[in-house]
């Protein structure tokens, strides 16, 4: 069952399951490595309809392991679309009244050009072949299919984690074609401490020796070991001490004392390894160490002289930023520094900080008041924009 | 953190004072009272700063543009003249350092409007004189050890602190205990004593 799902999730990478744009050797992605990505493609889903000032639509950017299905059952684990619970006909996101775009970003393994793809020069799948992606490079991806629709200018474009720094991304690259932005979850830059978890999670990958430098479709083999440790080492980043406190506590799993070995005498390791598992049938080892790459390379005050109010210089988007109390992986800090560059920059700005002991993957979770939030930004947004309801 | 009123005359007397599509920072918004009225009647392109982080997200939940903040701390990221008018409302007295508020008001807007409890009221003078307490009543609901405002000042000491600042008062109302206008023509410590809130446009 897995290895069928795991040639499934081979298959999206070149043939997805979801709308896919081509684009030839005219139109190259141009990338921050430096080099010319061409032919490449992207993979998307869209939801609602596009009304005729193109004024609805709304861009989803999804997180590291995320992908375009934010709204519909996912083809290859068969689970609802990770962002259900926001967005759909008559949710707070209504896909009755906006027209929403999720595209898989550049670099990922669902539909996107990324590693797992066929690079047409060797015809075989990049591996690291593939020059870095950056976020810049995926949002650079993301105009190109925004361009495509013929859609001028976003309503919104919103996203969580790595989908928030695209969405920051958007917002200092293209003001003129972003309305309202609403960075969730995220930061301007990615911190040490991230960046070291990052590390230690390619580095298990690299660590199996079912990886080969990259080349183990060729072999028909995959590192699965090395990225499902890398997987629980990131799982518990996205959640909180007092969460998995309150959740698995020292309860054990499935017997009744210790078993003195190193079987999973605890639920929480049990729990671990089963996310570590799942995690595999679904994606790309090679992509998850560009995806990682990505947001470690992220700095967006860099990118302005160190300055990160002049990222934002002049703008006139709407920005609302959220932020979660049990979030270690972005501490409130760190969206905190994004509102007072935005203060500087005189940048029209609302910031919700929403206590919760679900940590950083609260932003994906059924949480009334990050919706009520949402919700209110996005109607005053809307009549800003003049949306009817 | 503001001072317990159920009705805030005060927040009138500051949106006549706001013309049509102005740029109004509104510090220390609390429930979003005010930003709520210039918006619908004034058309304002407004955002506010409070300091609980209840009063944002009920804020934002409603659509204004609200964020957490400390008026004592994060004023200073705010550019100079940024917006037309800058609204302290009611907030002054619970700044730990309210003279470099008010600077960073004059700085951040081109006017500040600051709205205060005014200390110099008879009321406050009686408890005082004839109980030697310190005032509790409708107005200031706080005990001395627990109430959030730490810097009460008269109007009195309010305008001393305008000229060391090198403001000037373009306008001043003081409000007596019915929500009432004191006439202009009176002078200053008829203000000072029959006036329970006094509002202040300032310029410099």
């Amino acid at each position: 069952m897995a290895a069928l799902r795991a040639r499934k999730t081979n298959n999206e990478a070149d043939q997805p399951s979801s709308p896919v744009l081509r684009f030839g050797a005219d139109k190259p992605l141009k990338l921050d490595a430096g080099t010319l990505l061409s032919p490449f493609q992207i993979a998307y889903q869209t939801y609602g309809t596009l009304n005729d000032a193109r004024s609805n639509a709304i861009l989803v950017c999804h997180a590291l392991t995320g992908d375009q299905h934010v709204a519909n059952t996912n083809p290859v684990t068969g689970k609802p679309g990770w962002w259900e619970v926001l967005i759909g006909p008559g949710r707070i996101i209504d896909t009755n009244r906006f027209f929403v775009i999720c595209s898989n970003v550049i670099g990922g393994c669902l539909g996107s050009t990324g590693p797992a793809s066929i690079n047409p020069a060797t015809g075989k799948p990049y591996g690291l072949d593939l020059p870095v992606i950056t976020i810049r490079d995926m949002v650079r991806a993301q105009l190109m299919l925004i361009d495509h629709f013929g859609i001028e200018k976003l309503f919104c474009v919103l996203g969580g984690s790595m989908g928030g720094m695209q969405v920051l991304q958007w917002a200092s690259s293209y003001p003129e074609r972003v309305f309202s932005a609403l960075p969730i979850a995220t930061g301007a830059r990615h911190s040490s401490q991230n960046i070291a978890f990052h590390e230690v999670g390619r580095q298990a990958v690299m660590a199996d020796p079912d990886w080969h430098g990259g080349k183990y479709f060729e072999l028909g083999k995959r590192p699965e070991k090395g990225l499902a440790v890398a997987r629980m080492a990131a799982h518990i980043t996205y959640l909180s001490e007092a969460a998995l406190h309150r959740k698995f506590g020292r309860n054990l799993q499935d017997r009744e004392a210790l078993t003195f070995g190193f079987d999973a005498d605890f639920q929480i390791e049990s729990y671990l390894r089963h996310q570590g598992m799942t995690f595999v049938d679904r994606f790309d080892a090679n992509s998850y160490l560009y995806m990682t790459r990505s947001m470690d390379y992220f700095d967006l005050a860099a990118d302005h002289g160190g300055r990160l109010a002049d990222a934002f210089a002049g703008t006139r988007t709407r920005f609302c930023l959220v932020s979660f109390t049990s979030d270690w992986l972005f501490p409130t800090e760190e969206s905190r520094s994004v509102v007072h560059a935005l203060n500087a920059a005189g940048a029209s700005v609302s910031f919700v900080e929403i206590e919760t002991d679900r940590g950083h993957d609260a932003f994906l979770l059924d949480e009334p008041e990050l919706f009520a939030a949402i919700n209110g930004f996005i109607a005053s947004a809307a009549r800003a924009r003049g949306l009817s309801a | 953190m503001s001072v317990n009123r159920a009705q805030r005359v005060d927040l009138e007397v500051v949106a006549d004072l706001i013309p049509p599509q102005s740029r109004v920072l509104d510090v220390g918004s609390g429930d979003g009272l005010l930003l709520e009225l210039l918006q619908d009647t004034k058309q304002v392109d407004g955002r506010g700063m409070e300091l609980s982080q209840r009063g944002v997200n009920e804020c934002v939940a409603r659509g204004l543009s609200v964020i957490q903040g400390d008026a004592d701390k994060d004023l200073e990221f705010y550019p100079d003249k940024g917006f037309d008018f800058v609204v302290l409302s009611q907030t002054l007295q619970a700044t730990r350092n309210p003279k470099l508020v008010l600077d960073e008001l004059l700085r951040i807007g081109n006017r500040a409007i600051v709205s205060f409890p005014n200390f110099g009221h008879w009321r406050v003078r009686l408890s005082l004189f004839v109980h030697g307490r310190m005032p509790v009543n409708d107005d200031l609901p706080y005990s001395w050890y627990d109430t959030p405002n730490i810097h009460f000042c008269t109007i009195r000491d309010f305008v001393n602190l305008c000229d060391e600042l090198g403001a000037t008062v373009e306008k001043a109302t003081a409000l007596d205990g019915n929500g009432q206008k004191i006439g202009l023509s009176m002078p200053w410590w008829f203000w000072n004593f029959f006036g329970q809130q006094a509002v202040f446009l300032l310029k410099r």
